[in-house]
């Protein structure tokens, strides 16, 4: 898994440059350093999602985890599996997690991972800050971090400073 | 009560409790081949003559003659097997302990006979003795089918054929078997069971291609006892994994004679596992202990009690007021003091647990 440590540059709103789009091609993944925690970056079809590399469960390297649909049965022998739907599962106890939402399958009243948008922006447009402030969010034990990703032109931008736990959809 | 000895008084629930008792798990035992000939065809008379072959070995097998686990030293009869007959059930059970219905099962060891047609002449024998010498003398008494358990085509034949009789109330299978129970060629039997509204019963014995522990043949009679409750475990996982419940959401189970404190911690195991694999058996929908809770009743012979406040603990794990029921399991003798749990457990369990789980499980 390919896993890289990158200057990360942060403007004054929390975002922080983790990546050409091109190092992410459609059904990849890259985890990243940002601020001193890592995100998995997910290419699913052009959506970029960012995962924060922390199970909810028992802190497991979630973002090294297979990517699975969604199976759903009504019966003994019937399967029925949901490729529009992504679950991330945690390699080390087999928790899944809706990579869209970061819901957790089984449970969901008791664990969701945070999503960070992720966004592309354009190079020039980036403001490079200084150290990145305490974003206040309270994760508790069992939330994890979905992170922002944008795009902009060239760039994946991870938003750190999102609020935290909603879920975010990408256009 | 009869002239017994204080060992017997520790089991009499009337010592514990003065409401109304539904016994879910007395005996019936055949006394002899003979007493059967009458309700089947001649030619499986013949054949037995022919061949001097005295019935099935499962019975003795599972339950040795002499060995006391067999029968209560008060419940053994003079020159008769115990339990086996009706005036014995009365007089040891029904009478002295005031008991308003009983749940007669009767294990001939019918799985030990591999021939297609005679074992299943023998469950249809067996089922008609039941309703003639038992429920047709008894209205306290209800009664479990036995059934030919090797062959599902057949046992749906004889669930069809005895299933609508007013006195049966489940089917029962023993708890070792050559293939697990949940797997998908026995569906049509608790398709049938479930059209008939009946529960369906596990119960001690049984015999396999294989031996009867998960690993290897035991030496000792001792250790095949004790270890039995592993058979229990590999058939109830087998019931969830396998989707049964899902497909048959109506399937009420009953499980005889394997004890229950092993529950709680085994259905931890048995829900953490599934949240790791779950994918694998994505019809099992729910935590497996609750579908547990949900779908099954367990009788209380064995108790296997420890010190008392340890066993009303475990009893708390199981999670549910609704899920032990009463069973004398006359006549064989656990050795089991009703007096370490009833006690232990609020009034509104001690109710159920002496009658009333059982009453609505039974629709009594």
């Amino acid at each position: 898994m390919a896993k890289t440590r990158m200057e990360n540059a942060r403007n004054t709103s929390g975002k922080y440059v983790v990546a050409r789009v091109s190092d992410v091609p459609p059904g990849s993944r890259l985890i990243v350093d940002v601020g001193g925690r890592e995100v998995g970056i997910f290419n699913i079809d052009g959506e970029f999602h960012g995962v924060l590399n922390r199970c909810p469960h028992l802190g497991g390297p979630l973002c090294s985890g297979e990517l699975l649909g969604l199976i759903e049965s009504d019966g003994p022998g019937d399967f029925r599996i949901d490729t529009s739907q992504t679950f991330l599962v945690c390699p080390w106890h087999g928790w899944e997690f809706d990579l869209r939402t970061g819901q957790s399958y089984f449970d969901p009243a008791r664990t969701r991972v945070r999503h960070y948008p992720v966004e592309v922006e354009r190079g020039d447009a980036i403001v490079v800050g200084d150290a990145a402030d305490r974003d206040g969010r309270r994760p508790g034990p069992y939330v994890a971090v979905k992170v922002p990703i944008t795009v902009s032109d060239d760039y994946l931008v991870v938003t750190m400073g999102a609020a935290a736990g909603s879920p975010r959809k990408k256009a | 009560m009869t002239a017994v000895g204080s060992a017997l008084e520790r089991i009499d629930p009337r010592r514990h409790w003065d409401g109304a008792v539904i016994d879910c798990d007395v005996h019936a035992a055949v006394p002899s081949l003979d007493t059967l000939y009458p309700y089947m065809d001649t030619v499986w008379e013949h054949m037995a003559r022919d061949r001097g072959w005295f019935g099935p070995y499962g019975a003795a097998a599972t339950y040795p003659p002499n060995a006391p686990s067999t029968s209560r030293p008060e419940w053994r009869a003079e020159n008769r097997a115990p339990a086996s007959g009706l005036d014995l059930l009365q007089k040891d059970v029904l009478d002295p302990m005031r008991v308003e219905r009983a749940v007669v099962n009767c294990y001939y060891g019918i799985d030990t006979l591999r021939h297609p047609d005679w074992a299943a002449a023998i469950a249809r024998a067996v089922n008609d003795w039941i309703i003639a010498d038992w429920l047709d003398k008894d209205s306290r008494l209800v009664a479990s089918i036995s059934l030919p358990a090797r062959d599902p085509a057949a046992m749906v034949a004889e669930i069809e054929r005895v299933g609508d009789h007013p006195g049966f109330v489940q089917a029962f299978l023993p708890i070792r078997s050559d293939r697990l129970y949940g797997q998908r060629v026995y569906h049509p039997v608790f398709e049938a069971l479930t059209r008939h509204d009946l529960v369906l019963g596990l119960h001690w014995g049984g015999t396999t291609e294989d031996a009867p522990s998960v690993t290897g043949f035991p030496s000792w009679y001792v250790e095949r006892y004790a270890a039995e409750w592993q058979a229990y475990a590999a058939q109830i996982a087998s019931l969830l994994a396998e989707g049964v419940f899902k497909a048959y959401p109506t399937l009420r189970v009953a499980v005889f004679e394997g004890g229950f404190t092993w529950i709680p911690q085994w259905g931890w195991r048995l829900n953490k596992e599934w949240k790791g694999l779950r994918r694998e058996v994505p019809w099992l929908d729910r935590r497996p202990l609750d579908l547990i809770r949900e779908h099954m009743r367990f009788s209380i012979s064995p108790i296997d009690s420890g010190p008392p406040d340890a066993l009303a603990r475990i009893v708390e794990w199981l999670g549910s007021e609704d899920i032990l029921m009463y069973g004398s399991d006359y006549p064989h003798w656990h050795d089991d003091d009703l007096g370490d749990l009833l006690p232990h457990v609020s009034e509104t369990m001690r109710s159920n647990i002496m009658s009333e789980t059982a009453r609505a499980w039974y629709r009594l």
